[in-house]
């Protein structure tokens, strides 16, 4: 059961920030100013690729807060981070961005990790 | 690096901030919050929409969510993915701290793990951020 939680959450992770990433990357630069997240929660509301994203992000979140109420956080937190390398490889495929043998490496550490926390 | 890039570089470190405490400090609540609902079900899970911690987890993340939407719109994903795993690191102390969770020394050799691979990934900086590419 924990595993079908933990897929569950990094799939919706992983389609979430994809999407979350094209957009603000069309978007240009935002602020953390109060009037900066305010406009940003307007052009959310605007963008269907955004919306998508939110929802998401409450698959994700459901699937985490039943994760969280089964697992210890210490192990819940770190096993959502099979996540990193689905969205590294996406990334490169779907977002053409530059990933070179280091950031790949980085990746793979982070995958190692992730399966000796989940042993 | 220019005195432009430096500034965008220094915008990205400080969302970055603004996001690892607001995601460190909303995990922290939801799961003191869910480990205090009494039963399991859907009901529990509604009723516990309401309890204080979780209700201040959710709204702690929903604003690292904002911030992490912010950060995205200055650097790419791949950049984002790796130098947000610090977060990782941070919630296993806190669950060791304050949830008092038993944490296995394979746990925190994995754990270290994840912070190595993300600070190696995390070094290769990406065109957006200012840096050169790898």
């Amino acid at each position: 059961m924990r595993w079908i939680l933990v897929l569950t959450t990094v799939a919706a992770t992983a389609l979430s920030d994809l999407l979350q990433s094209y957009e603000m990357k069309n978007a240009g630069g935002q602020s953390v100013r109060p009037r900066g997240l305010m406009r940003l929660l307007r052009m959310v509301a605007r963008r269907w690729r955004l919306l998508l994203a939110i929802a998401c992000m409450a698959i994700s979140f459901f699937s985490f807060l039943a994760l969280v109420r089964v697992e210890a956080l210490s192990f819940a937190v770190p096993a959502s981070a099979a996540s990193f390398v689905l969205e590294t490889a996406l990334a490169r495929l779907v977002l053409r961005e530059r990933i070179g043998a280091r950031r790949a490496a980085g990746a793979l550490m982070v995958l190692c990790g992730v399966v000796l926390v989940g042993g | 690096m220019s005195a432009s890039r430096s500034r965008t570089a220094l915008r990205v470190f400080a969302v970055l901030f603004l996001f690892i405490a607001c995601k460190a400090a909303g995990n922290l609540s939801l799961a003191w919050g869910m480990k205090h609902v009494p039963a399991a079900g859907p009901v529990s899970y509604l009723r516990a929409v309401f309890d204080p911690f979780v209700l201040s987890g959710v709204f702690a993340l929903a604003l690292a969510v904002l911030m992490r939407m912010v950060l995205l719109s200055h650097a790419d994903l791949s950049y984002v993915l790796p130098v947000t795993a610090i977060g990782y690191v941070v919630a296993t102390f806190l669950g060791k701290t304050f949830l008092h969770e038993a944490v296995s020394g394979q746990r925190w050799f994995g754990t270290a793990l994840i912070f190595l691979g993300a600070a190696v990934a995390g070094a290769t900086l990406d065109s957006k951020t200012g840096g050169q590419a790898e």
